[in-house]
């Protein structure tokens, strides 16, 4: 069976997409940040969880993205293996993001990592950085998720000791006191487990997507608790909320590895995915 | 306590803050990040005149978005960038050029002292850049576009900019390093 889409369509779905994770957070984001407001008694960190939704508001209200870090776009592809565009999806995505960077607008973020020369269209040598996962089925689903450097620059990879599981708490916490304010908490927080060097980093941002009403268990629970007990708060100023959420995702490794990846999120925990195709 | 101040700035606007002070800022601001604090540095190391001045400056660090209309360029969104980065370039700066108050997010480590009567940090909220957008009159012109949008110096007309909070005041009081300093002690104490 084979489902045709048409590029043009596809291209301007992929913009509406980007534009909707850069203008509008997800409810259990946006959810949980109203919490954090209400519980929050530091009269500072109030301040600014106020102005947050204040923010978030006037993104949405005024169709203009919520953050000026618009992010680097990176895309979570599931397709159907008995989805067939016709087209190269993979130029398509590329396209978009031009497009959507003159569009909506986005700031062109993309650097030559070594001469730091702006593209300025927010495209070059992998990027976007678009990640394939073949899966059953008739449907291609997309997720945007733009990511801001402030965060990113405050996630951090160690490969321990296979003997050291005891001390995977600890390193988040290390992690996020080294950080400070500068990622923009409250935080989301997304831990990768297992897998290789690279496999760690992956799974910790693909857990960066799981909702946040998400039930968490009991390691996830424990590191959360230890997180917010730190009180560094919102933007670093104090509170009690420094993280909304903590999720782990882990994957089997190699018997003499224990890869343990962290990746920060900002407050602006954006994302939104677009599905297409799927009826018979 | 809540101040409103209005560029040009003088050092007596400066020196009553207080860590934890709330602050809204009128006038002109210059936006100034990574590669302009380099810029800056080199120019400064030949001797040659920058196209603006620092002199009593509200310097932001802040890469915004921005839009080319008819009109001249149009503020999309210009939330705060990570201070941090700049804590070293910060260090020269302030040696050859009258800042007065330096705008950002998360802090700057070890600066608190360099800063000391002669200088505020002041916290605008991370991320809120469409907040901040609303509060930006007008851009008066830009400067160094070479260095791509984020990177570029913006000249900014704005009108009661905050809610800014002190986080690091002219006496050496740096909200982030007190914060930072309880937080090392929680993990030291979960380590026994």
């Amino acid at each position: 069976m084979s489902l045709k889409i048409n590029p043009n369509n596809f291209i301007w779905s992929i913009v509406n997409l980007l534009r909707k994770a850069e203008i509008e957070l997800p409810e259990d984001v946006k959810s949980a940040l109203i919490r954090a407001e209400t519980i929050e008694e530091n009269q500072v960190a109030k301040s600014q969880l106020q102005a947050i939704l204040k923010n978030i508001e006037l993104a949405k209200n005024h169709g203009i993205p919520m953050c000026q870090d618009t992010g680097i776009m990176i895309f979570f592809v599931e397709l159907g293996t008995k989805f067939h565009p016709g087209f190269d999806l993979e130029v398509a995505i590329r396209e978009a993001v031009i497009l959507a960077t003159a569009e909506i607008p986005l700031r062109p973020n993309a650097v030559n990592p070594l001469t730091r020369q702006n593209s300025g269209d927010n495209t070059g040598i992998g990027i976007p950085d678009i990640n394939w996962k073949l899966v059953p089925g008739n449907q291609l689903k997309i997720t945007a998720a733009p990511k801001g450097a402030g965060s990113e620059n405050m996630s951090a990879l160690h490969m321990f000791n296979p003997k050291e599981i005891e001390n995977i708490p600890n390193f988040v916490l290390e992690t996020v006191v080294n950080a400070g304010g500068m990622p923009c908490p409250p935080l989301t927080i997304g831990v990768g487990i297992g897998g290789s060097f690279d496999a760690a980093a992956r799974l910790a941002k693909e857990a960066l997507l799981e909702p946040l009403d998400t039930p968490m268990n009991r390691l996830e629970i424990k590191i959360l608790e230890a997180v917010n007990a730190l009180g560094i708060g919102c933007m670093g100023l104090g509170g009690s909320t420094t993280a909304l959420a903590v999720h782990v995702k882990t994957a089997y490794c190699h018997t003499a590895s224990l890869p343990v990846a962290i990746n920060i999120q900002c407050w602006a925990n954006r994302h939104a995915s677009v599905v297409f195709g799927g009826e018979e | 306590m809540e101040y409103h101040l209005h560029t040009p700035l003088k050092k007596r606007d400066i020196k009553k803050l207080n860590s934890g002070d709330i602050v809204y800022i009128s006038g002109e601001v210059l936006t100034a990040r990574d590669e302009a604090h380099s810029r800056i540095l080199e120019m400064d190391e030949k001797g040659e005149k920058l196209p603006f001045s620092l002199k009593g400056a509200a310097i932001y660090h802040c890469g915004p978005l921005m839009q080319q209309t008819e009109n001249g360029w149009k503020v999309i969104s210009a939330g705060p960038t990570t201070s941090d980065r700049m804590s070293k370039t910060t260090h020269s700066l302030l040696k050859a050029h009258d800042v007065l108050v330096i705008i950002g997010k998360g802090g700057m480590k070890g600066i608190a002292s360099e800063l000391k009567d002669r200088c505020v940090y002041l916290a605008y909220t991370g991320g809120c850049a469409a907040l901040a957008s609303k509060l930006i009159q007008e851009v008066k012109t830009v400067h160094w576009l070479d260095l791509g949008m984020p990177e570029a110096v913006w000249v900014l007309r704005v009108e009661e900019f905050g809610p800014l909070i002190v986080g690091i005041d002219s006496n050496d009081n740096d909200i982030f390093e007190k914060v930072r300093e309880k937080a090392e002690k929680v993990l030291k104490n979960l380590r026994r």
